[in-house]
């Protein structure tokens, strides 16, 4: 089992010291954050595998004499087999974008949208196993239980900023059938790859959300003067003599992305929300959680 | 040169540069303020993006600009521009002889250095021309000889202005006769008689240049005193625009120390050349006031002396206080009150009170009889200096007092009953009094026809009643007498105080009796009639600086030939008949400054007033700020101004900073107080405070760096520098005072004097600096300061000195030097002579010299400028050029050095003398 602190211990030591380690900070912090989420009922409400009691019915031909409720149907003359609520876990498949982009941040006080990216989808994950349901990642099979989420906090953490990639794009061929998705992303990638991605998983029955994280100056634009911007990859840049000039027009662009998304979305039954690093990480947590419930 | 305007270009083809400016232009405007690089992810929504306007690529109009001008400047600073470049047109003749004349008057003095100066830069440019040339003052009375000019010039340094008025009579003999000649004028600026006259003559001669300061000259009217009030009047030469002088009173505090002991500021209102104001002080401290001058205005115009007649005496009337109280007229002391009440402060009361009260003179009036202890606390006070003035009287005529015997308190022995003449009952006509004898304080005074003497007391002949009488009637009988006792006086009159028995207490002549006797001071100074007959002997002259010095001479002068204002007969000064002062000032109750008028093809100039001024510095200061500017201006052009602007903000201002600083330290409080053990227990330097905070703190800083240096060069440690106020220190504990001489210095009180000639005699040093090397050689009164060191050091026993010797020890007591820099390189430095006998030392380079140190050394290097530092290290002024300058600071140093190191050991290193006779005393 590989445990990382995070992403910048990349010496031996470093991981050493980190294996040695029962919880992970992103862990525990994630763990404090999903702590604060109460569940409400989680059941099918239809009889199947689980382990809660759901109704008794009349032995039929075919039930195995081990399925009979001896102690029910001792005060009847009818065999009665008792059936439990049943209880299938659900997977979630969670994509939290590590792309050079989202190592950006404004201010030093402020996460990078990668470090926010990974709060949410183990807190997420965190809540989901609480819930019984299997999580995994999109590199990552998906699992159940404790040791699982150690590993998706060890995997999380551990994620190594993908040197060449501008922006992140999801693996979509992991993600099983009538499945969850989350993806976390900034989205600021090629959308129409998106748009692919998200056809092929209608195709397979997947839903989901889409969580857009950008950090605050990205959507304030705060520049000015004579400015050369360059891409975290330092693949695309920019240069411009009033940074103050483009600011109207980047926020109309900005603000037509989050509708396409918003619409694309829409389209194949997924739901969108967008969140800025300056912002509490309960807020999307929630959000993302609900969102799930209301897609099973 | 090139001259554009007043300014003179040194090296007009560096202005070529300027040629580049427009290629710059075009430069500068194609290249934009570099970018800011940012990393910013939504970079992928700017693409495609186009700036709305091309502005911003090419540098704004203004930031060009800005950097264009500092180019320029830059240039400019570089081509050498002089503001008004002395021009080397002398007008005349090259081969005309050349006469310089300069006005001595004291309207010469405060500038007198620029002067002597520029009569140099004058004579020098003659030499040069090898031109002939003559120098003449107002006081030269025979044709000067023309002979080559460097000759001349030898002779300025030892020129000074006289404390009179300028006369022109003497020259106007001798200036008909001039040669064809060129005549240059260094004038005064004052319009004074006869000027057109000699003008005229020297026109005749040949061309006249003048030489004239711009500054107005500045003088003071005697103080006159009424009602209680002192009114100064103060004179300029120029009415342009307001002015405000500061006018100060002198006079010794009640420790004798002389202080400044009021202050008032005038104001010439613009347009007006007379201010006028009234300074009210105490009695007391208006007694003690010696002189009023204007602050800063070294001359003797600016000085006016007080004498008696600003102080208000305090006279005592002890007379009948008993009964008689109706009868005012007829009291004895309501003539006498009346006479003396606008001049005086008059008080009455009993014996006792008034010798507690400190009165100057005590009037009895017809009291025959006192008390024992009356009696000898009177005889007492009189010892001591007061003066104590009888008058007769029924009462005193019917007593017994000094009947028989002297009575200590009366001046001769008086004989019973007194005699009545001219009365209805006696034969004879009433006396009047007899003309005053020559050896009379009354000599000279008129006597009225109308001063009959009724009655009279009369004297008992004896052998010293001729001597003691004053004043007499026709019949020779005695009418005033007087006799000295101890320091003071007693006078008798032998008359009433009051109309009884005589019309003197009714006449004019009274008053001006009692002036003479000093009881009475006048409100105004003497006029010439009252002067007549009076001798006067000088005990305080004025030079035309307006320094105060003792007399030297001591002949007396006629009242008749002192006059009103100072001439070459009667210099200005303090003059005394042993019981008045007067003073005798240059200028006179209705003196004004006039300034002088030159015809119209005349224009006065002044080299000193344009002198050349380079302005290379400014333009390069120009040059910086502007970057300066550009700094920040680049940065708020390239929006970096936000995040980098504080830090830029603090380049800038520490790149102007240098600039508005010049003299930014603040000495510590050095002061001594208190610090005497420390002083005792480490070697401290000290100066001595000069009172002018500048010079002092540049002494401070000097001795600091002095101390420093010696720290790391040598095994002595000092303790910081310390300032000495020579009337409170103890000088004791510090083995070396410098003492940095100003023109303003105020002369240390006798028990100061008494101190540090104690100093000095228990093995003391003194360094005197006049600090005036670059513009003298050492010895002349041509400076200011040179001529304060004469009156500085005149109470001091200062043994013969000569200039430091080659072989003195102080050239090698820890380095070997041959000169003592300080920030000027040329100045000598003078110490105490060597005595005569002194033998050139066997096998040694120099003589076996007398033991101990030289008391005293005397330069102008202006040593502490070269060794001051601040508080950072850094030295504070710049000594010299390049590395020369600094070579000279370490030379500076090392005379310090030195200095010290002689001061500490003595002769120690002369003792090497003796070496051969040690070692040749080992061996055996």
């Amino acid at each position: 089992m590989t445990l990382g602190i995070s992403q910048n211990s990349t010496s031996l030591q470093g991981r050493a010291e980190t294996l040695a380690q029962n919880l992970p900070p992103l862990l525990a912090r994630a763990v404090r954050l999903a702590d604060g989420v109460i569940l409400g009922e989680h059941g099918r409400r239809r009889a199947g595998v689980g382990g809660d009691f759901w109704q008794y019915r009349p032995a039929v031909a075919g039930d195995s004499a081990r399925a009979i409720d001896w102690r029910r149907s001792a005060r009847s003359d009818q065999h009665f087999v008792q059936q439990k609520e049943w209880q299938a876990a659900q997977i979630v498949t969670l994509w939290a974008d590590n792309a050079a982009a989202m190592q950006y941040r404004s201010d030093v006080d402020l996460p990078t949208k990668a470090d926010r990216a990974a709060l949410i989808a183990l807190a997420i994950s965190a809540l989901l196993i609480r819930g019984g349901e299997q999580v995994g990642l999109t590199n990552m099979p998906a699992g159940r239980g404790h040791v699982q989420l150690q590993r998706l906090a060890g995997a999380l953490s551990s994620q190594i900023p993908l040197g060449t990639d501008e922006y992140g794009s999801p693996e979509i061929q992991t993600i099983p059938r009538h499945s969850s998705a989350v993806f976390l992303s900034d989205f600021l990638g090629d959308l129409d790859q998106l748009g692919t991605a998200m056809t092929q998983l209608a195709d397979k029955g997947v839903g989901g959300v889409l969580v857009q994280i950008l950090d605050p100056a990205e959507e304030a634009f705060a520049f000015q003067g004579r400015t050369l911007f360059e891409s975290m990859g330092r693949g695309l840049r920019h240069e411009t003599r009033k940074a103050r000039d483009l600011r109207e027009r980047y926020i109309a662009r900005l603000g037509a992305r989050k509708q396409a998304l918003s619409e694309m979305a829409a389209r194949f039954g997924w739901q969108y929300h967008c969140h800025h690093t300056d912002a509490p990480e309960a807020a999307p947590l929630l959000w993302v959680f609900h969102a799930l419930e209301a897609h099973r | 040169m090139l001259m554009l305007g007043p300014v003179g270009i040194l090296s007009p083809w560096i202005l070529l540069t300027l040629l580049v400016l427009p290629i710059l232009w075009l430069l500068l405007r194609a290249v934009p303020p570099a970018p800011v690089k940012r990393l910013f992810p939504g970079v992928i929504l700017l693409i495609g993006l186009g700036d709305s306007d091309s502005e911003a690529d090419r540098t704004p109009w203004w930031l060009l600009l800005l950097r264009l001008f500092a180019i320029a400047a830059m240039v400019f600073g570089f081509s050498g521009p002089v503001l008004n470049p002395e021009s080397t047109a002398q007008g005349g003749a090259p081969d005309m002889p050349l006469l310089v004349f300069m006005d001595n008057s004291w309207a010469a003095a405060p500038d007198w250095a620029q002067r002597i100066k520029a009569a140099q830069g004058v004579l020098d440019k003659a030499a040069r021309q090898g031109r002939l040339a003559a120098l003449a003052t107002g006081s030269t009375t025979a044709m000067p000889d023309f002979v080559v000019a460097r000759k001349i010039a030898a002779s300025l340094s030892g020129m000074a202005p006289l404390a009179w008025g300028q006369k022109y009579e003497a020259a106007q003999l001798w200036a008909m006769d001039l040669p064809d000649v060129q005549t240059i004028w260094i004038s005064d600026g004052l319009d004074w008689s006869g000027r057109n006259g000699l003008l005229q003559a020297f026109e005749n001669a040949g061309p006249v240049r003048v030489l004239e300061p711009v500054a107005a000259r500045m003088a003071l009217r005697p103080i006159t005193v009424s009602d209680g009030l002192i009114e100064i009047t103060a004179l300029r030469s120029q009415g342009a625009g307001a002015k405000e002088i500061v006018v100060l009173a002198h006079g010794p505090d009640p420790a004798g120390i002389p202080r400044e002991l009021a202050r008032l500021s005038m104001d010439f209102p613009a347009g007006a050349t007379v201010a006028q104001a009234q300074l009210s002080v105490p009695v007391q401290l208006r007694n003690r006031i010696t002189r009023f001058l204007i602050e800063g205005e070294n001359s003797a115009g600016a000085v006016t002396l007080a004498d008696d007649s600003l102080r208000r005496r305090r006279i005592g009337l002890a007379g009948d206080v008993s009964g008689r109280e109706g009868l005012e007229l007829l009291s004895p002391l309501h003539y006498l009150r009346n006479a003396l009440t606008p001049n005086a402060e008059v008080i009455t009361g009993a014996i006792n009170d008034l010798i507690l009260a400190s009165a100057d003179v005590i009037v009895l009036a017809d009291v025959p009889k006192l008390g024992e202890s009356d009696q000898r606390d009177l005889a007492k006070w009189v010892a001591q200096g007061g003066l104590l003035l009888r008058f007769a009287g029924p009462r005193l005529a019917a007593a017994d007092t000094g009947r028989g015997v002297d009575d200590i308190l009366l001046p001769v022995r008086l004989r019973a009953g007194g005699r009545t003449v001219g009365g209805a009952m006696s034969w004879g006509q009433a006396r009047a009094i007899a003309p005053f004898d020559a050896t009379s304080p009354f000599y000279g005074l008129p006597i009225p026809d109308e001063v009959v003497i009724n009655a009279q007391v009369l004297a008992d002949p004896g052998p010293d009643l001729a001597a003691r009488t004053i004043a007499t009637l026709v019949d020779g009988t005695p009418l005033v007498t007087q006799k000295t006792l101890g320091d003071g006086r007693v006078v008798l009159f032998h008359v009433t105080a009051n109309a009884e028995w005589s019309g003197l207490p009714l006449s004019g002549l009274f008053v001006k009796m009692l002036e003479r006797l000093a009881v009475l001071t006048p409100a105004t100074r003497p006029d010439a009639a009252s002067l007549v007959g009076t001798s006067w002997v000088l005990v305080e002259t004025m030079d035309a600086f307006g320094t105060l010095l003792a007399s030297q001479v001591s002949a007396s002068v006629s009242g008749e030939a002192m006059g009103n204002l100072a001439h070459a007969g009667a210099p200005p000064g303090l003059y005394t008949d042993s019981n008045r002062r007067i003073s005798v000032n240059v200028t006179g109750a209705e003196t004004t400054l006039k300034p002088a008028i030159w015809p119209a093809h005349i224009t006065p100039e002044w080299g000193g007033k344009t002198s050349a001024r380079n302005l290379s510095g400014w333009l390069w200061m120009a040059a910086l700020a502007a970057l300066a500017v550009d700094i920040l201006a680049a940065l708020a052009v390239s929006g970096k101004m936000v995040r980098q602007g504080p830090s830029a903000l603090i380049i800038a201002v520490a790149i102007c900073l240098p600039m508005g600083f010049s003299k930014g330290l603040h000495a510590q409080d050095l002061r001594v107080d208190g610090g005497l053990i420390s002083a005792a227990s480490a070697v401290t330097l000290a100066y001595i405070q000069t009172g002018d905070r500048d010079v002092d703190q540049v002494s401070a800083a000097g001795l600091a760096g002095l101390s420093n240096q010696i720290f790391r060069r040598t095994s002595i440690e000092p303790a910081p520098p310390v300032g000495v106020d020579l009337d409170r220190a103890n000088l004791s504990v510090y083995p070396l005072l410098y003492w940095v001489v100003t023109p303003s210095q105020p002369v240390p009180s006798p028990a100061a004097y008494a101190r540090l000639r104690q100093y000095l005699a228990s093995g003391g040093m003194i360094l005197f600096d006049t600090r005036d090397a670059h513009v003298s050689g050492f010895g002349g009164t041509a400076t200011p300061t040179g001529r304060r060191l004469q009156v500085l050091a005149e109470p001091l026993d200062i043994p013969p000195l000569e200039p430091v010797p080659e072989d003195h020890v102080l050239t090698r007591s820890f380095y070997l030097l041959d000169a003592f820099p300080g920030r000027h390189l040329r100045g000598v430095l003078w110490l105490e002579a060597a005595p005569a006998d002194a033998k050139l030392a066997e096998g040694m380079p120099f003589r076996n010299l007398n033991d101990g140190v030289s008391p005293v050394m005397i330069g102008g290097n202006d040593w502490a400028a070269a060794w001051a530092i601040m508080p950072s290290g850094a030295p504070m002024f710049q000594v010299g050029r390049g590395r020369a300058g600094e070579r000279q600071r370490e030379m500076a140093y090392r005379f310090g050095v030195n200095l010290v190191m002689y001061v500490l050991t003595g002769n120690y290193k002369s003792d090497q003398v003796h070496v051969p006779a040690l070692l040749e005393r080992l061996d055996q």
